[in-house]
C-alpha cells in the first residue's frame, strides 16, 4: 500500500490495511482517553488526599482542585503542623479506563440501589424493547407508503409534501400529548421513536425507490407484466438492498430518539439506569451504560451488514470500496 | 474503367434472390405502419421526430433501420415497442392497433436490462411467469432457450458475472421465450467489440431461422445491416423521413466472406449515397458549421498536428 495510492478516489484496500484501519478507528480516541487518565502532568486538575495532615477539612480519599490543596500546603508549612498529602486526579466525571472496563462487570452484578429499582440488564432489555416496538411500527408505515411515493407521483404528490412539514416538527415536543393519550408507561415512549423515524423514513425510502432503473421497468413492460405486477415483481426486488441499506441507518436514528423516549412519562430504561448512577456520582457505571449502548447499536449493524451481504448477493453497489 | 461503369447495381438480384423475395411477399403481413408522425415538445420547442413513416414487414421478414444519429430509429422502435405513443398515424401488428406494450413484441435494448436481481434462468423464466405460465413448464422451456443460445452453463449465474455478449444473448432470449410475434432491436449489439459483434450476428441469424419470428433490428452500421437484412429501412434526420426500403441482393444463407460479394458492395455503395448524400444532410451541416464558429483554438498558433 503506497501513500500515493492511499488518497486515490475510492481506491480499494488490502485486507490488512482495512483491519488495521478500523482496528486504529478505535485505538485513536481509546489512546487518547488514557493518556488524559494515566500520565500525570496531562490536565488533573483536581488532587486525592491520601493523608489529611493538619489540615481539619480534609479526609482521606477527598477530591479537592489543585490550587485549594497548594494553599493548604502552604499554610501547614507556615504553621508548622503536619502538611498533607495526596496525587493528582482528574475530576470525578472524568473516570480511567480501567474504572469503566472494571464497571463494565461490576454494574452487572450491582443489585440495585433502591427496592424498586432495575438490575442493568434488565433496563437494557426494557430499552431494547421500546426501539425495537417503536422501530418496527415506524417501518410497517414507513417502507410500503415511501415505495407507493417512490412509484407512484400521484401518491407521491398527496403524501410527500406534508411529511416534509412534520419531520421538521421536533419528536420530543409530543411528548406531553403522547403521554396524556397512551399514559405514562411504554406506550408514549414508542411513540416518540415512531414520531422521530416515521417522516424521514418515508422520505428516505422514496428517494431511493425513485433511483429504480427506468428502461428496467420498459424492459418489463415489454415482457408483458401487468401494471399491478409491477411493484411486486420489479420494483420491490430491483430496490431491496438498497431500501435495506436505508433501514439500517434509520435504525441508527431510532436509537438517537431513546434517550428522549425514556425521559417521557415515568422514567425507564437505560436513560433510567445513567440518571440514578449519575445521581450517586457513580460515573464509571455511566460510561459502562452508555458504552454498552454503543456496542449494542454497532453489533446490530454490523449483524445486519452482515445478513444483506448474503441476501443480496447480486448486489455490486460499493463493491471497490 | 469499363469495368466500373458496369458494376452491378443493388437493384440487380440473382434469379434465386427474386424468388426468395417473391415468396417473402407472399407471406402475410405482420407489422404495417401508416403515416406515422411523431412530435416532441420540449420547453416550448417542437422536434419533429418522424414524419409520414410507413411500411410493412412480412412474416419471418428481417427488417432492418439505418439512419445516421438522431434520425428517429430509436423513437420508432419504442412506438412500435408501445414505450411511446405516436402523435398521429398507426401501428398495426397482425392488424390489431398497438395500443400500449405487450407480449406479442420482444423488446432488446441497447443498454443492458436483465433484471439484476435474478438469475439468468429467472430472467428467462420472467416473460412466462408474469403471463401465468407454471413454474416448472416456465423453467423447462427457459432451460430450452438457454441451450439455443449456449448458455446453460450460466443458468444458475447472476447477470453481472455475465460478459456484454452473453448479456445480450440471455435479453434475446428472455424476449423470445414470450413467442412474441416481433422482435425489435435497438442497436442492440451497439456496445461489443467487433468480434464479439461478429459472433453475435451469425448467431442472430441462427435464431431467427430456427424460429418464427418476423426482426426489426435498428443499427446505424451499414454493413451489420446488409449483413443481416432481407430489407432495409433507410431513413433521413431532421425530421426522421423514409427515403428507400431497399432489398438486399446479397443471397443467403449469409456468410463473412460475402463482405467482399459483388452484390454487397453494390449495397454498400447505395446506402453511402444514401446516408452521406449531402442534400440529407443540410441541417447536420449547419450544426457543425456551428461548432466549428464556436471552437476557439486552444493551442499554440506553432502547435500543429495537420
Ligand atoms: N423524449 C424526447 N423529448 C424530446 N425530444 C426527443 C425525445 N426523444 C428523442 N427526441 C428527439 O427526437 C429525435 C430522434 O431521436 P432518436 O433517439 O429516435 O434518434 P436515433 O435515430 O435513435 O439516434 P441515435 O442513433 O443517436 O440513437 C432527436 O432529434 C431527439 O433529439
Ligand atoms: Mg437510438
Amino acid at each position: 500500500m503506497s501513500h500515493a495510492k492511499l488518497f486515490m478516489i475510492r481506491a480499494p484496500l488490502s485486507p490488512t490495511s482495512r483491519t488495521l484501519f478500523a482496528v486504529l478507528s478505535f485505538a485513536l480516541p481509546l489512546l487518547v482517553w488514557c493518556a488524559v487518565s494515566y500520565v500525570p502532568w496531562i490536565w488533573h486538575p483536581m488532587v486525592v488526599v491520601s493523608d489529611p495532615g493538619s489540615v481539619s477539612y480534609f479526609k482521606d480519599g477527598m477530591r479537592v482542585p489543585r490550587e485549594t490543596f497548594d494553599r493548604e500546603v502552604v499554610t501547614a508549612k507556615q504553621s508548622g503542623g503536619a502538611v498533607p498529602s495526596g496525587h493528582p486526579a482528574n475530576p470525578v466525571y472524568l473516570p480511567a479506563p480501567h474504572q469503566v472496563v472494571a464497571a463494565l462487570y461490576t454494574s452487572f452484578t450491582t443489585p440495585p440501589q433502591t427496592r424498586d429499582g432495575k438490575w442493568l440488564h434488565e433496563s437494557l432489555w426494557q430499552s431494547v424493547q421500546i426501539i425495537f416496538w417503536g422501530f418496527l411500527i415506524s417501518s410497517l408505515i414507513g417502507v410500503p407508503l415511501g415505495i407507493l411515493c417512490g412509484a407512484y407521483s400521484g401518491i407521491s404528490r398527496t403524501t410527500e409534501p406534508f411529511t416534509e412539514f412534520f419531520r421538521y416538527l421536533p419528536a420530543p415536543a409530543f411528548g406531553a400529548l403522547a403521554v396524556a393519550i397512551l399514559g405514562i408507561y411504554d406506550g408514549p415512549k414508542i411513540a416518540i421513536i415512531v414520531i422521530g423515524t416515521l417522516f424521514q423514513q418515508i422520505l428516505v425510502i422514496a428517494n431511493t425507490t425513485r433511483t429504480l432503473d427506468y428502461p428496467l421497468v420498459e424492459a418489463a413492460m415489454t415482457l408483458g407484466t401487468k401494471r399491478r405486477q409491477m411493484l411486486p415483481r420489479v420494483v420491490i426486488p430491483a430496490m431491496m438492498p438498497a431500501i435495506f441499506r436505508d433501514q439500517r441507518i434509520l435504525l441508527g436514528w431510532a436509537w438517537t430518539y431513546l434517550i428522549v423516549a425514556e425521559l417521557i412519562g415515568t422514567s425507564s430504561g437505560i436513560t433510567w439506569f445513567i440518571t440514578q448512577q449519575a445521581r450517586y456520582q457513580n460515573f464509571p457505571n455511566v460510561y459502562a451504560a452508555i458504552i454498552i449502548i454503543g456496542i449494542l447499536g454497532l453489533t446490530t449493524d454490523l449483524v445486519l451488514a452482515y445478513l444483506g451481504k448474503r441476501l443480496f448477493t447480486w448486489d455490486r453497489t460499493g463493491q471497490t470500496r | 474503367m469499363d469495368k466500373l461503369v458496369s458494376s452491378p447495381s443493388y437493384l440487380d438480384q440473382s434469379a434465386a434472390v427474386r424468388e426468395r423475395f417473391d415468396r417473402l411477399k407472399e407471406r402475410e403481413v405482420i407489422l404495417s405502419v401508416r403515416n406515422l408522425n411523431k412530435v416532441f415538445s420540449a420547453n416550448g420547442r417542437e422536434t419533429v421526430a418522424l414524419r409520414d413513416v410507413s411500411f410493412a414487414t412480412h412474416r419471418r421478414e428481417f427488417l432492418c433501420v439505418i439512419g445516421s444519429s438522431g434520425c428517429g430509429k430509436s423513437t420508432l422502435v419504442r412506438i412500435l415497442a408501445g414505450l411511446e405513443t405516436q402523435t398521429s398515424g398507426e401501428v398495426l401488428v397482425e392488424g390489431k392497433p398497438v395500443e400500449g406494450p405487450g407480449r406479442d413484441r420482444g423488446m432488446v435494448f441497447q443498454t443492458y436490462t436483465l433484471f439484476p436481481w435474478l438469475t439468468v434462468k429467472k430472467n428467462v423464466m420472467f416473460g412466462l411467469e408474469v403471463n401465468n405460465a407454471g413454474r416448472s413448464e416456465a423453467e423447462a422451456q427457459a432451460l430450452q432457450w438457454l441451450d439455443l443460445v449456449g448458455l446453460s452453463k450460466f443458468a444458475d449465474s447472476y447477470p453481472y458475472q455475465l460478459s456484454g455478449g452473453m448479456k445480450q444473448r440471455v435479453a434475446i432470449v428472455r424476449a423470445l421465450a414470450n413467442q412474441p410475434r416481433v422482435l425489435l432491436m435497438d442497436e442492440p449489439f451497439g456496445a461489443l467489440d467487433a468480434q464479439t459483434r461478429a459472433k453475435m450476428q451469425a448467431h442472430l441469424l441462427e435464431i431467427w431461422r430456427k424460429i418464427d419470428i418476423t426482426i426489426v433490428f435498428i443499427t446505424h452500421d451499414l454493413d451489420e445491416a446488409i449483413f443481416l437484412a432481407d430489407r432495409i429501412l433507410v431513413l433521413k434526420p431532421h425530421p426522421g423521413e423514409v427515403i428507400e426500403m431497399i432489398e438486399v441482393p446479397v443471397p443467403r444463407p449469409r456468410h463473412e466472406r460475402q463482405v467482399t460479394s459483388e452484390e454487397f458492395l453494390a449495397t454498400r455503395r447505395r446506402l453511402d449515397e444514401l446516408i452521406h448524400a449531402p442534400t440529407s444532410h443540410a441541417q447536420d451541416e449547419e450544426d457543425e458549421a456551428g461548432l466549428h464558429a464556436a471552437l476557439a483554438r486552444l493551442t499554440d498558433v506553432t502547435d500543429n498536428v495537420e
